[in-house]
C-alpha cells in the first residue's frame, strides 16, 4: 500500500511521517511536491505538520490554494482517506474539507509537550485498532491548535461522532476539548497531536502505531487499495 | 480604478489573545484608562478591472469570502476610493 505525504513549501513533519510508514508500519510513502495535481496512484494521503507559506495570512490559508489541493480534494470525495496532522488540519479546515478553525492557543504561547487523549470514536478508518474511551498519548506542538466551531456545527459533530480524539487535560482552550475530528463521511480526519511522533518507544510514545496500523488495515478491508 | 482599504478582525465572539498581551502591556505602560484593545490586520488593494464601485465591492467581497477573512471566525469591512487612472 503507497501513502502520499504532501509536502508544502515550510512543512517539516513530512519526514516524520515518511518514516513512520516505511520504517515502523512497513508500508510504501512517497512525497509529492504540492505542485503535483494527481494523487491516482495511492491509497491514502497525508498532509503533515509544519508551517506551510510561514504561516501567513492565517495558518493553512495560502496551502489550501496549492495546486496539489484540487487532487486532494477529487481524493476525499472519493471516499479515500486523508489525515491532516496539525498544520495539515489546519489546511484541511481552511479547504473547508473540515468544519471549524484552529485558533490561536488560548493562552497565547506555543505548546509542546506529551498529551493525554481520549479516543471517541473507534470506528472510522483510522481509529479501529484503539479501544473506544481509551486513554493514549500523543505529542502536540502547536501555537495555532485552538479549534473553534460555533454551537450549531458543534451539535452535528456530536450527533454524526465525527469527534474522534479528545484532550483528557484541555491544554488551548478548544471547543469541547476536541483534539481531532472527521468529516460526515467519516474518511477525512484533522488532528492536532503528532501521532508519527508516537511510534517508538524511545520516542516516549507508541500510540501513534494504531492509527497507521488502522489505516492500512481499514483500506485492506475495503479494498480501497490501489497498489 | 479603485482602491480597496479592508479591514479584517476576529469576531467579538472569539478570543484574541494577541490583543489581550497588548491590553496587559498598555496597563503595565501605566495606561489605565485602555479598557479594550481590538487588533486585526488591514490591507490596501487596487483593482484596476472594475468599471463601477459596484462591481469593485462585488469582487472585494468574494476576495475577503474566498481568502482573505476565515468567515467562521473573522469578520470584515472596507472602503472604496476611485483613483486616477494614472496612479
Amino acid at each position: 500500500m503507497k501513502f502520499a505525504v504532501v509536502a508544502f513549501p515550510g512543512s517539516n513533519c513530512e519526514m516524520d511521517l515518511v518514516y513512520a510508514i516505511e520504517d515502523v508500519v512497513k508500508e510504501q510513502a512517497e512525497l509529492v511536491p504540492s505542485t503535483a495535481t494527481d494523487l491516482s496512484d495511492y491509497s491514502a494521503v497525508l498532509l503533515p505538520g509544519g508551517f506551510s507559506y510561514g504561516d501567513y495570512l492565517r495558518s493553512g490559508a495560502i496551502a489550501q490554494l496549492a495546486p496539489i489541493m484540487s487532487a486532494v480534494k477529487r481524493f476525499a470525495a472519493a471516499g479515500k482517506p486523508v489525515l491532516g496532522i496539525c498544520n495539515g488540519f489546519q489546511i484541511l479546515t481552511e479547504a473547508r474539507l473540515l468544519p471549524g478553525s484552529l485558533q490561536r492557543n488560548q493562552q497565547s504561547k506555543f505548546i509542546c509537550k506529551l498529551a493525554d487523549l481520549v479516543v471517541t470514536n473507534n470506528q472510522t478508518m483510522f481509529t479501529t485498532d484503539y479501544q473506544t474511551q481509551q486513554t493514549i498519548q500523543l505529542p502536540i506542538a502547536h501555537g495555532d491548535g485552538n479549534y473553534y466551531c460555533d454551537p450549531t456545527t458543534l451539535a452535528e459533530l456530536r450527533k454524526n461522532n465525527q469527534i474522534i480524539f479528545t484532550y483528557q487535560n484541555n491544554p488551548n482552550g478548544s471547543v469541547a476539548d476536541i483534539a481531532g475530528i472527521s468529516n460526515r463521511q467519516g474518511n477525512v480526519l484533522g488532528m492536532m497531536p503528532h501521532p508519527e511522533r508516537a511510534v517508538e518507544a524511545i520516542l516516549g510514545s507508541t500510540s501513534g502505531r494504531e492509527l497507521f496500523s488502522s489505516l492500512v488495515n481499514s483500506v485492506r478491508k475495503r479494498g480501497l487499495i490501489h497498489e | 480604478m479603485y482602491l480597496a482599504k479592508i479591514h479584517v478582525n476576529y469576531k467579538r465572539s472569539i478570543l484574541n489573545p494577541e490583543a489581550q498581551a497588548v491590553q496587559t502591556a498598555l496597563l503595565r505602560l501605566g495606561y489605565q484608562d485602555v479598557t479594550s484593545v481590538q487588533l486585526g490586520k488591514y490591507f490596501e488593494l487596487k483593482l484596476t478591472g472594475s468599471q463601477s464601485k459596484e462591481q469593485a465591492a462585488k469582487e472585494v467581497d468574494e476576495i475577503c469570502d474566498r481568502l482573505l477573512a476565515n468567515v467562521n471566525m473573522e469578520s470584515y469591512h472596507y472602503q472604496l476610493e476611485e483613483l486616477a487612472v494614472a496612479e
